[in-house]
């Protein structure tokens, strides 16, 4: 069995065993659920094996929202530590325990909640706004969310067979070499993340094809709405970066497990060169997660005041100069390496050239309002909550783009502050104004208003009393990844920081019974014209939930806001009417390819941490066996007979629709 | 502070104006105070010239870009109060989407804020580049640093002593830093004396600081290295030339020798604890060690 | 009739953008161009690794005196014919002859193994004579670059392999002929990368 024994499961730490114990007791109870009642084969057939993008959009945000608790968690422990572990006071996490809390506290809130937050949004929504019936390769899309799956388990399983790396979310070498991280820690890191990055990356190719190769007829790129373009931007980014993080991380492996020397100190190895690399990736990685959310809430914007989007086309140009230019900075995490003045500043200028095309987009959100007639839903209160504070920490992020600046402020709290203020106030705002605004189109009734606006008060407020605590403490010196610290007069500052991580926490646990009592009340607040906003693009001429083929007429577009363009010529001259006549439609058949490459990925990275050749060997065969039973796969498609589509229409009556 | 509007699902959201103006008043103030806290210590306390050029361009940024921050913040705020669903005085322009007039502008503004600032990075990229000497006319001070596991030596090179977690100067003096590692990344800040560099291994790295009083400052890790990473913290003790002069007599009076063998044992993994010096270093000891690879010559780290 | 469906109606004067959703050929060509340029980027990153690394020989040896001329030159001579008869055997494959088919492509498989072999001749010589990968970031950063393209030449005739049994089990139905499309473009982008090998790495090492 390689390197594992019994010796691997923590038994001797009980925070850890605890925990386990916990969760597992938890999963096991799911599973006894599920079998009890029978749901295997509806949960098999209609969501573990579906090719449908709505489908596998929603399983990335609960994932997402599963691993946000588990991150969470983390984030709990790290505060509670700081706020006890003044003076001389250790706190109760050891830093051997401590490091491994913060290092997967950052990989998992990135690489499993931000990340499949964003693509699971942009999976739901993409093809409904182009008015399309499923991305170009629904098949990958399953393999690209079962293989991120497959990271998620691998890192969770961490938790208690074995550890976790101990290196910080980005494992720099040399700490990240076999020299200094000799266990298993940055193994488990290294291919959790390759086999969720491949599915990143497939979903990248998928999303950016569907964008550019499938749209309705008519809608060209001046057509295609906002969101479509910062998903397309994304999507760029993702194909061009996430190559870069595949070589890197085998350049690592490579050194770790057949002892090449890319970043060892000895032998020519330069890790400098892996800062280089990873950051190539890392920065346009933080423009993947934030340019859709730029994207819903140019949606909502528009949506909520009744207007169109301002400046339509320089939205649309600011958005492809951030893609480009995000290629261009990746050297401002690294200032304080030693560059030398010329580069520092050519690179501190460029990162603030950035902050030119954000600010124009700003200004553009804010005069859509201007002349709107704005209704405060939910996602407005997250909207104007973005405005706010992105703009606080978009600030501070100029700020570390001016090298000297930066000369004291890198790796500080501080600097703490500032991503988790653009993050939050940016990702995070931006998924739960997408989730709100999106979920009666994907089941069929709203959400909870009040208990909505009550998780945003808990979020907002929460993270200003948890991080502006920090500007201070970076300011004061306090630097980041700290275990104790001396200095008391730093612990009231942490005690305020943990009460902000607690009211955060009180608006996760209230986002949960907004989902319990959203269900429960779910008839009084159903979606019954598929349009609950009085929404401008196309998603919202479909019923709510669509069904499987989108639209049973791909919809003609003729300009930008296509559906609101369509109602305002309803019952006018130019209302083409409604179309009774239908066609058989073609659905790609369920796939369970995604699920067993995914299985397979677990038993290959497994055994690969743990040195398990045999083990890796049967993963490997078991992925080529399933990649060839998929070659072979011949009845790929179902067809839905034009009578069928013809009595769902009946049945939905969007009489008023001209789809 | 966003009033919300008296949303019927909603009812006891409502916030009177005046009610929020207190809020406002109360964070302002709260806001206020934890800035002015942060003055006594820290980055926003320097006690060198390389730190005070440094708050200075942190001053004089943050107020150039509240200029612009503040205002759009206030602008959100008003529009969306102004131009709620409820108020029947907002003009509501459904078809209003662009004006040129209005683009132009979005597009300076930034464009203006980020030429300014771009001046401020490089001018002050290159005067305050770490390698580059301070003007000063008292020579400088050459001292030899390298980040162990988990622990600070700071080496006199032309007083041939040596000092671990504790580094004495003279006040008013240029100190002129080379910077190794023995395994991994560390970086050597001192927050109230400013820029910090990266310590990398078989690398030198180049910083030029000074104290400009005497005092007592702490110094620390800035880039995190392991389980004795929050306790790498050192004391930088500056003080008058002459007091300078005497410790530097006596520390050649106490201590052992530091050469390639006892630097051996600072090698070993161990978490500091307190300060020691060296009576006597060998010659040419810091390039030996930033010159090859201690991967050879370290103890591997255990589980 | 609206201005969109009008404008369908007129389907050469429509601009390619506006002609709704493409065929699914050009979809997945599309798809597989993206897939290859993310792998072209891999590859720029291993291409960058070597660059900084070609100097830190660790006082071991440097390619001058590891890489042999003639050898490289047989290799390349095969790889770039075998994109040659590649290109034929798509030519059988749109034309749908099978025994075309498996006439170009079985030469270019040969093409492709042979090439593999002498690389690999050139690998476990290196490695004999004490020049592997662990000796020194320069030739850790050698392996990596040229075993990785070895690595996609030796997944790119598995892939054959098993194309040229889809041909024999199935015929040449549209999930057939363009999987050999995408076959041809991944076998084809090899080649090219191979060309920034032989020069960055071969003949860089000569300069």
């Amino acid at each position: 069995m390689g390197r594992l024994t019994w010796a691997a499961i923590p038994f001797d730490q009980p925070v850890v065993m605890i925990a386990s114990g916990t969760v597992g007791f938890v999963i096991f109870c799911v599973l006894a659920l599920v079998t009890v009642k029978g749901w295997w084969p509806y949960l098999w057939r209609e969501w573990i094996t579906s090719v449908d993008h709505k489908r596998i959009g929603v399983m990335y945000i609960a994932l997402a929202l599963l691993m946000l608790v588990r991150g969470f968690s983390d984030a709990m422990l790290m505060r509670s530590q700081l706020a006890l572990a003044a003076g001389h006071a250790q706190g109760y996490l050891p830093p051997e325990h401590y490091d491994q809390i913060f290092s997967a506290h950052g990989t998992i809130m990135i690489f499993f909640v931000a990340m499949p937050f964003v693509i699971g949004l942009m999976n739901f929504v993409l093809p409904l706004q182009l008015g399309v019936r499923d991305v170009a390769f629904p098949v990958l899309n399953s393999v690209g969310f079962w293989l991120s799956a497959a990271g998620v388990l691998l890192v969770n399983v961490s938790l208690v067979v074995g550890e976790f790396a101990r290196t910080g979310w980005l494992a720099y070498p040399p700490l990240s070499e076999v020299a200094y991280s000799p266990g298993v820690g940055v193994d488990y890191y290294l291919w959790s993340l390759q086999i969720s990055g491949l599915g990143t990356l497939l979903s990248g190719i998928n999303l950016t094809t569907t964008i550019l190769k499938l749209r309705a007829p008519g809608m060209g790129y001046r057509q295609m709405p906002i969101f479509c373009w910062t998903a397309l931007a994304s999507n760029l980014l993702i194909v061009a970066a996430f190559p870069i993080l595949t070589a890197t991380f085998a350049m690592l492996l490579l050194d770790r497990y057949c002892g090449f020397h890319f970043f060892t100190n000895d032998f020519g190895g330069n890790p400098m060169m892996y800062i280089n690399l990873i950051w190539c990736w890392g920065h346009p990685e933080v423009y993947i997660l934030i340019l859709p959310a730029f994207g819903v809430f140019s949606e909502v914007v528009a949506t909520f005041s009744g207007k169109p989007l301002f400046g339509r086309r320089s939205m649309v140009m600011a958005t492809m100069a951030i893609c480009v230019l995000s290629f261009m900075v990746w050297l401002h995490h690294f200032f304080t390496m030693g560059a030398g003045a010329d580069v520092n500043a050519i690179f501190g200028i460029l990162s603030m050239v950035i902050a030119i095309p954000t600010g124009v987009k700003i200004f553009n959100w804010l005069f859509t309002m201007y002349g709107g007639r704005i209704r405060f839903t939910v996602p407005v209160y997250w909207t104007i909550g973005f405005m706010v504070t992105f703009a606080i920490g978009g600030m501070t992020g100029v700020l570390h783009a001016i090298p000297p600046a930066d000369f004291v402020l890198h790796n500080s709290l501080f600097l703490v502050a500032h991503f988790h203020n653009v993050i939050i106030g940016g990702v995070v705002f931006g998924v739960m104004a997408g989730i709100t605004y999106w979920f009666p189109k994907a089941f069929g009734f709203t959400l909870n208003e009040r208990l909505g606006k009550a998780v945003f008060w808990c979020w907002f407020f929460g993270f200003y009393l948890a991080f502006m605590p920090l500007y201070v403490l970076g300011l004061m010196g306090a630097t980041r990844r700290m275990q104790h610290y001396s200095n008391m007069h730093w612990q009231p500052l942490m005690l305020v920081a943990l009460a902000g991580a607690i009211l955060i926490l009180l608006g996760i646990a209230l986002t949960g019974v907004q989902l319990a009592v959203s269900i429960r009340r779910r008839e009084q607040n159903r979606d019954v014209t598929g349009d609950p906003w009085n929404g401008r693009t196309l998603e919202w001429s479909t019923p709510s939930p669509p069904p499987a083929w989108n639209f049973s007429h791909l919809p003609p577009v003729g300009r930008t806001d296509a559906f609101w363009a369509m109602k305002q010529q309803r019952g006018t001259a130019q209302d083409p009417g409604i179309k009774r006549t239908y066609e058989a439609i073609h659905l790609p058949r369920n796939n369970p390819t995604g699920f067993f490459l995914a299985f397979c990925a677990v038993v290959l990275g497994f055994s690969l941490i743990w040195r398990i050749w045999w083990g890796a060997e049967l993963g490997l065969l078991g992925a080529i066996v399933v990649g060839l039973m998929q070659a072979w796969r011949t009845n790929g498609e179902i067809e839905v007979p034009a009578e069928k589509v013809a009595a769902y229409e009946r049945l939905h009556g969007l009489k008023e629709s001209a789809v | 502070m966003h009033t919300a509007s008296r949303d019927r699902m909603s009812p006891e959201v409502t916030r009177t104006p005046r009610g929020s103006a207190r809020w406002l008043r109360a964070i302002s103030m709260t806001g206020a105070a934890l800035l002015m806290a942060s003055c006594n210590e820290g980055v926003l306390d320097p006690h060198g010239p390389v730190g005070k050029a440094e708050r200075v361009i942190l001053y004089d940024s943050t107020a150039i870009m509240l200029a612009v921050v503040i205002p759009v913040i206030v602008l959100t705020l008003v529009f969306a109060w102004w131009f709620r669903a409820r108020n029947s005085q907002a003009r509501y322009r459904p078809d209003w989407e662009y004006s040129g007039r209005i683009e132009m502008i979005i597009w300076s503004i930034p464009a203006l804020i980020i030429l300014f600032l771009g001046g401020i990075a490089w001018t002050g990229s290159h005067d305050l580049d770490p390698p580059m000497p301070l003007a000063e006319s008292t020579a400088p001070l050459d001292i030899e640093v390298i980040s162990l596991d988990w622990r600070w030596l700071f080496i006199y090179p032309h007083e041939g002593i040596a000092s671990l977690n504790r580094l004495v100067v003279p006040a008013g003096v240029p100190l002129r830093f080379r910077l190794t590692s023995t395994t991994v990344m560390n970086s050597f800040f001192v927050p109230q004396l400013g820029s910090q560099i990266y310590t990398m291994p078989n690398m030198v790295t180049r910083l030029n600081l000074e104290a400009d009083q005497t005092g007592t400052f702490e110094g620390l890790s800035a880039q995190f290295s392991g389980d004795g990473f929050s306790d790498m913290r050192f004391e930088l003790v500056s003080t008058e030339t002459e007091a300078f002069k005497d410790w530097i007599k006596t520390t050649k009076t106490q201590g052992g020798v530091l050469d390639k063998n006892t630097f051996q044992e600072l090698l070993t993994p161990a978490k500091a604890e307190g300060a020691q010096t060296y009576a006597q270093v060998s010659e040419g000891l810091f390039d030996w060690v930033s010159s090859r690879s201690m991967a050879a010559v370290a103890p591997q780290r255990g589980q | 009739m609206s201005a969109a469906e009008q404008a369908l109606a007129r389907t050469e004067a429509v601009p390619l953008s506006l002609r709704g959703p493409a065929a699914t050929r050009v979809v997945a060509g599309y798809g597989f161009w993206l897939f290859l340029l993310s792998d072209i980027i891999i590859f720029a990153a291993l291409f960058a690794a070597y660059a900084v690394l070609s100097g830190e020989t660790a006082g071991g040896p440097t390619g001058a005196t590891l890489f042999d001329k003639t050898h490289v030159l047989i290799e390349t001579a095969c790889l770039l014919a075998s994109s040659v008869t590649c290109g034929f055997g798509s030519l059988a494959v749109q034309s749908g002859s099978r025994n075309s088919t498996y006439f170009w492509m079985a030469i270019t498989f040969i093409l492709g193994v042979t090439f593999l072999s002498l690389e690999l001749s050139e690998f476990s010589h290196m490695l004999e004579i004490g020049a592997g990968p662990s000796r020194s970031a320069f030739l850790s950063a050698f392996f990596t670059l040229v075993g990785t393209h070895g690595l996609h030449v030796t997944i790119g005739l598995c892939w054959l392999i098993v194309m040229l049994l889809q041909v024999a089990t199935l015929g040449f139905q549209p999930m057939v002929s363009r999987r050999f499309f995408c076959f041809g473009l991944f076998w084809h982008a090899l080649d090219i990368v191979w060309i920034g090998v032989f020069t960055i790495v071969y003949l860089g090492a000569h300069l």
